[in-house]
Protein backbone atom coordinates (compact mmCIF):
# COMPACT_ATOMS: atom_id res chain seq x y z
CA UNK A 1 0.00 0.00 0.00
CA UNK A 2 1.56 2.90 -1.18
CA UNK A 3 0.72 6.62 -0.35
CA UNK A 4 -0.52 7.15 -4.19
CA UNK A 5 -2.80 4.18 -3.79
CA UNK A 6 -4.79 5.85 -1.18
CA UNK A 7 -7.07 7.59 -3.29
CA UNK A 8 -8.32 4.76 -5.26
CA UNK A 9 -8.74 3.13 -1.79
CA UNK A 10 -11.31 5.95 -0.72
CA UNK A 11 -12.73 5.78 -4.00
CA UNK A 12 -13.66 1.90 -3.77
CA UNK A 13 -14.90 2.51 -0.36
CA UNK A 14 -17.27 5.11 -1.50
CA UNK A 15 -18.54 3.33 -4.19
CA UNK A 16 -19.74 0.71 -2.17
CA UNK A 17 -20.71 2.73 1.27
CA UNK A 18 -22.32 5.51 -0.52
CA UNK A 19 -19.78 7.74 1.32
CA UNK A 20 -16.11 9.27 1.06
CA UNK A 21 -13.96 9.41 3.94
CA UNK A 22 -10.43 10.57 3.32
CA UNK A 23 -9.71 11.83 6.51
CA UNK A 24 -10.51 8.21 8.20
CA UNK A 25 -8.45 6.33 5.31
CA UNK A 26 -5.63 8.66 5.81
CA UNK A 27 -5.60 7.66 9.52
CA UNK A 28 -6.05 3.83 8.76
CA UNK A 29 -3.18 4.27 6.83
CA UNK A 30 -1.02 6.02 9.27
CA UNK A 31 -2.24 3.59 11.76
CA UNK A 32 -2.40 -0.25 10.63
CA UNK A 33 0.64 -1.80 9.11
CA UNK A 34 -1.62 -4.69 7.01
CA UNK A 35 -2.77 -2.25 4.67
CA UNK A 36 -2.34 -4.20 1.55
CA UNK A 37 -3.97 -3.67 -1.74
CA UNK A 38 -4.85 -5.88 -5.20
CA UNK A 39 -3.73 -4.42 -8.01
CA UNK A 40 -4.18 -4.82 -11.73
CA UNK A 41 -2.53 -3.04 -14.79
CA UNK A 42 -1.91 -0.08 -12.56
CA UNK A 43 -5.01 -0.11 -11.20
CA UNK A 44 -6.39 -0.54 -7.47
CA UNK A 45 -8.86 -3.19 -7.22
CA UNK A 46 -9.33 -4.28 -3.73
CA UNK A 47 -8.08 -3.54 -0.21
CA UNK A 48 -8.00 -5.38 3.28
CA UNK A 49 -6.88 -3.38 6.53
CA UNK A 50 -5.98 -5.79 9.35
CA UNK A 51 -3.78 -5.97 12.70
CA UNK A 52 -2.46 -7.94 15.13
CA UNK A 53 -4.37 -7.09 18.64
CA UNK A 54 -2.94 -8.67 21.86
CA UNK A 55 -5.59 -8.99 24.82
CA UNK A 56 -8.04 -6.78 22.41
CA UNK A 57 -11.49 -7.73 24.31
CA UNK A 58 -9.56 -10.29 26.95
CA UNK A 59 -8.36 -12.45 24.09
CA UNK A 60 -5.14 -13.70 23.48
CA UNK A 61 -3.11 -12.00 20.53
CA UNK A 62 -4.64 -12.32 17.22
CA UNK A 63 -5.41 -10.75 13.80
CA UNK A 64 -8.39 -8.48 13.41
CA UNK A 65 -9.55 -7.63 9.53
CA UNK A 66 -11.19 -4.48 9.82
CA UNK A 67 -12.38 -3.88 6.69
CA UNK A 68 -11.97 -5.47 3.07
CA UNK A 69 -13.20 -4.17 -0.25
CA UNK A 70 -13.32 -5.06 -3.82
CA UNK A 71 -14.62 -3.55 -6.78
CA UNK A 72 -18.48 -4.59 -7.85
CA UNK A 73 -17.07 -4.95 -11.46
CA UNK A 74 -13.51 -6.93 -10.57
CA UNK A 75 -15.33 -9.62 -7.85
CA UNK A 76 -16.20 -13.07 -8.19
CA UNK A 77 -12.22 -13.61 -9.69
CA UNK A 78 -10.73 -14.49 -6.11
CA UNK A 79 -9.19 -11.55 -5.29
CA UNK A 80 -10.62 -10.86 -1.88
CA UNK A 81 -9.50 -14.76 -1.27
CA UNK A 82 -6.14 -13.52 -2.33
CA UNK A 83 -6.19 -10.02 0.01
CA UNK A 84 -7.55 -12.53 3.17
CA UNK A 85 -4.41 -15.15 2.41
CA UNK A 86 -2.10 -12.16 2.09
CA UNK A 87 -3.11 -11.28 5.57
CA UNK A 88 -3.38 -13.97 6.95
CA UNK A 89 0.01 -15.18 6.70
CA UNK A 90 1.67 -11.40 7.64
CA UNK A 91 -0.28 -13.01 10.56
CA UNK A 92 0.79 -16.27 10.76
CA UNK A 93 4.28 -14.88 10.69
CA UNK A 94 3.45 -12.77 13.57
CA UNK A 95 2.75 -15.80 15.88
CA UNK A 96 -0.97 -15.99 15.63
CA UNK A 97 -3.10 -18.64 15.04
CA UNK A 98 -6.41 -16.86 14.68
CA UNK A 99 -8.36 -14.01 12.95
CA UNK A 100 -11.84 -12.46 13.38
CA UNK A 101 -13.54 -10.13 12.03
CA UNK A 102 -16.96 -7.88 13.27
CA UNK A 103 -19.57 -6.78 10.81
CA UNK A 104 -22.71 -5.56 10.71
CA UNK A 105 -25.94 -8.53 10.45
CA UNK A 106 -27.12 -7.14 7.20
CA UNK A 107 -24.01 -7.19 5.76
CA UNK A 108 -24.69 -10.57 3.71
CA UNK A 109 -22.13 -10.71 0.85
CA UNK A 110 -19.50 -9.80 3.13
CA UNK A 111 -20.41 -11.76 5.38
CA UNK A 112 -21.09 -14.58 3.17
CA UNK A 113 -17.12 -14.15 1.85
CA UNK A 114 -15.80 -14.43 5.08
CA UNK A 115 -18.12 -18.12 5.96
CA UNK A 116 -16.89 -19.15 2.50
CA UNK A 117 -13.64 -18.62 3.90
CA UNK A 118 -14.29 -21.29 6.08
CA UNK A 119 -14.99 -18.52 9.38
CA UNK A 120 -17.02 -19.63 12.02
CA UNK A 121 -19.36 -17.58 14.89
CA UNK A 122 -16.36 -15.97 17.28
CA UNK A 123 -17.26 -16.68 20.88
CA UNK A 124 -18.20 -12.72 21.36
CA UNK A 125 -21.57 -10.83 21.74
CA UNK A 126 -21.17 -7.11 20.62
CA UNK A 127 -23.66 -5.11 22.94
CA UNK A 128 -24.65 -1.47 22.15
CA UNK A 129 -26.75 0.91 23.96
CA UNK A 130 -28.22 4.42 22.62
CA UNK A 131 -26.23 7.31 25.07
CA UNK A 132 -28.66 9.70 25.98
CA UNK B 1 -32.53 -23.92 17.65
CA UNK B 2 -34.30 -26.40 16.30
CA UNK B 3 -36.11 -26.36 12.72
CA UNK B 4 -39.07 -28.23 11.87
CA UNK B 5 -38.74 -31.38 10.85
CA UNK B 6 -39.74 -30.66 6.59
CA UNK B 7 -36.98 -27.68 7.06
CA UNK B 8 -34.08 -30.17 7.67
CA UNK B 9 -35.04 -33.05 5.16
CA UNK B 10 -34.73 -29.24 2.33
CA UNK B 11 -31.81 -28.72 4.20
CA UNK B 12 -30.22 -31.83 3.41
CA UNK B 13 -31.87 -32.77 0.04
CA UNK B 14 -30.35 -28.76 -0.79
CA UNK B 15 -26.92 -29.90 0.00
CA UNK B 16 -27.19 -33.45 -2.06
CA UNK B 17 -28.33 -31.46 -5.31
CA UNK B 18 -25.87 -28.73 -4.76
CA UNK B 19 -23.22 -31.41 -4.21
CA UNK B 20 -23.94 -32.73 -7.45
CA UNK B 21 -25.57 -30.00 -9.81
CA UNK B 22 -25.21 -31.56 -12.91
CA UNK B 23 -27.34 -34.84 -11.54
CA UNK B 24 -30.76 -36.23 -11.45
CA UNK B 25 -31.44 -37.36 -8.00
CA UNK B 26 -34.41 -39.52 -7.14
CA UNK B 27 -36.42 -38.41 -3.84
CA UNK B 28 -36.19 -42.62 -2.89
CA UNK B 29 -32.32 -42.19 -3.02
CA UNK B 30 -32.26 -39.17 0.09
CA UNK B 31 -34.84 -41.03 1.73
CA UNK B 32 -32.52 -43.66 2.13
CA UNK B 33 -29.74 -41.47 3.19
CA UNK B 34 -31.31 -39.38 5.95
CA UNK B 35 -33.46 -42.48 6.74
CA UNK B 36 -36.96 -40.55 6.23
CA UNK B 37 -39.98 -41.89 4.27
CA UNK B 38 -39.80 -40.84 -0.05
CA UNK B 39 -42.99 -40.12 0.34
CA UNK B 40 -42.04 -36.83 3.04
CA UNK B 41 -38.98 -36.36 1.11
CA UNK B 42 -40.95 -36.16 -2.19
CA UNK B 43 -43.47 -33.49 -0.77
CA UNK B 44 -40.63 -31.37 0.10
CA UNK B 45 -38.74 -31.67 -3.00
CA UNK B 46 -42.46 -30.48 -4.80
CA UNK B 47 -42.03 -27.50 -2.48
CA UNK B 48 -38.29 -26.42 -2.95
CA UNK B 49 -39.21 -27.01 -6.93
CA UNK B 50 -42.32 -24.56 -6.52
CA UNK B 51 -39.49 -22.29 -4.99
CA UNK B 52 -37.39 -22.47 -8.21
CA UNK B 53 -34.63 -24.25 -6.47
CA UNK B 54 -35.09 -27.13 -8.26
CA UNK B 55 -36.22 -28.21 -11.56
CA UNK B 56 -37.77 -31.25 -12.57
CA UNK B 57 -35.80 -33.89 -14.81
CA UNK B 58 -37.17 -35.76 -17.81
CA UNK B 59 -36.66 -38.94 -18.68
CA UNK B 60 -37.36 -42.52 -16.85
CA UNK B 61 -37.57 -42.68 -13.22
CA UNK B 62 -38.27 -38.99 -12.79
CA UNK B 63 -36.37 -36.72 -9.91
CA UNK B 64 -35.00 -33.51 -9.72
CA UNK B 65 -31.79 -31.48 -10.54
CA UNK B 66 -30.53 -28.16 -8.79
CA UNK B 67 -31.49 -25.13 -10.66
CA UNK B 68 -29.88 -23.02 -8.28
CA UNK B 69 -26.64 -21.37 -7.81
CA UNK B 70 -24.55 -23.14 -5.23
CA UNK B 71 -22.39 -19.50 -4.71
CA UNK B 72 -26.01 -17.72 -4.63
CA UNK B 73 -28.35 -20.04 -2.47
CA UNK B 74 -28.17 -19.57 1.41
CA UNK B 75 -29.71 -21.78 3.94
CA UNK B 76 -31.77 -19.10 4.72
CA UNK B 77 -33.46 -19.29 0.99
CA UNK B 78 -34.25 -23.05 2.15
CA UNK B 79 -35.65 -22.22 5.72
CA UNK B 80 -37.86 -19.45 4.30
CA UNK B 81 -39.67 -21.50 1.90
CA UNK B 82 -40.87 -24.08 5.00
CA UNK B 83 -40.80 -22.04 8.05
CA UNK B 84 -41.03 -18.19 8.99
CA UNK B 85 -38.30 -17.59 11.82
CA UNK B 86 -39.31 -15.46 14.44
CA UNK B 87 -42.50 -15.00 13.17
CA UNK B 88 -44.77 -15.08 16.27
CA UNK B 89 -48.45 -13.88 16.04
CA UNK B 90 -48.61 -10.39 16.87
CA UNK B 91 -50.66 -10.09 20.17
CA UNK B 92 -51.92 -6.39 20.77
CA UNK B 93 -52.29 -4.67 24.40
CA UNK B 94 -49.13 -6.54 25.60
CA UNK B 95 -47.67 -6.13 29.17
CA UNK B 96 -44.15 -5.02 29.65
CA UNK B 97 -43.13 -8.78 30.88
CA UNK B 98 -44.28 -10.01 27.58
CA UNK B 99 -42.62 -6.94 25.32
CA UNK B 100 -39.13 -6.89 27.03
CA UNK B 101 -39.12 -10.72 26.56
CA UNK B 102 -40.26 -10.45 22.70
CA UNK B 103 -37.23 -7.80 22.69
CA UNK B 104 -34.78 -10.68 23.52
CA UNK B 105 -36.24 -13.15 21.50
CA UNK B 106 -36.71 -11.27 18.40
CA UNK B 107 -32.74 -10.31 19.29
CA UNK B 108 -32.04 -13.97 18.87
CA UNK B 109 -34.27 -14.64 15.39
CA UNK B 110 -32.42 -11.81 14.03
CA UNK B 111 -28.57 -13.77 14.84
CA UNK B 112 -30.33 -16.77 13.69
CA UNK B 113 -31.19 -14.86 10.37
CA UNK B 114 -28.03 -13.47 10.05
CA UNK B 115 -26.81 -16.99 10.28
CA UNK B 116 -28.68 -18.70 7.86
CA UNK B 117 -28.34 -15.84 5.41
CA UNK B 118 -24.58 -15.59 5.67
CA UNK B 119 -24.02 -19.15 4.93
CA UNK B 120 -24.13 -20.48 0.64
CA UNK B 121 -24.84 -23.99 -0.28
CA UNK B 122 -21.58 -23.80 -1.98
CA UNK B 123 -20.27 -22.96 1.93
CA UNK B 124 -21.94 -25.60 3.82
CA UNK B 125 -20.47 -28.64 1.53
CA UNK B 126 -17.32 -27.03 2.52
CA UNK B 127 -18.34 -27.73 6.02
CA UNK B 128 -19.73 -31.45 5.35
CA UNK B 129 -16.46 -32.01 4.09
CA UNK B 130 -14.52 -31.00 7.00
CA UNK B 131 -17.09 -33.04 8.83
CA UNK B 132 -15.63 -36.02 7.11
CA UNK B 133 -12.00 -35.52 7.41
CA UNK B 134 -12.67 -34.79 11.01
CA UNK B 135 -10.82 -32.13 13.39
CA UNK B 136 -7.27 -33.23 12.09
CA UNK B 137 -7.93 -32.66 8.30
CA UNK B 138 -9.44 -29.27 9.41
CA UNK B 139 -8.22 -26.53 6.79
CA UNK B 140 -6.12 -23.65 8.05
Amino acid sequence: MRAADLAQVIEIDAAITGLAKPDYWAGVRRRYRDFLVAESAGRIEGYIVGEVRDWAFGAPPCGWVFGIGVRPQARLAGLGTRLLEALCASFRKRGVATVRTLLARDNHLVLAFFRSQGMMAAPFIPLEKELD
Amino acid sequence: MKLQKNTLIALYSALEFAAQPQSKLPAARIAFKYRVSAHHVAKVLRKLRRAGLLQAARGAGGGYRFAGNPKRVTLMDIVEVFEAIGARAPRAARGEAERALAAVLAEIDQIAIATFRSITLDTMLKLVAQARRGPRGRAA
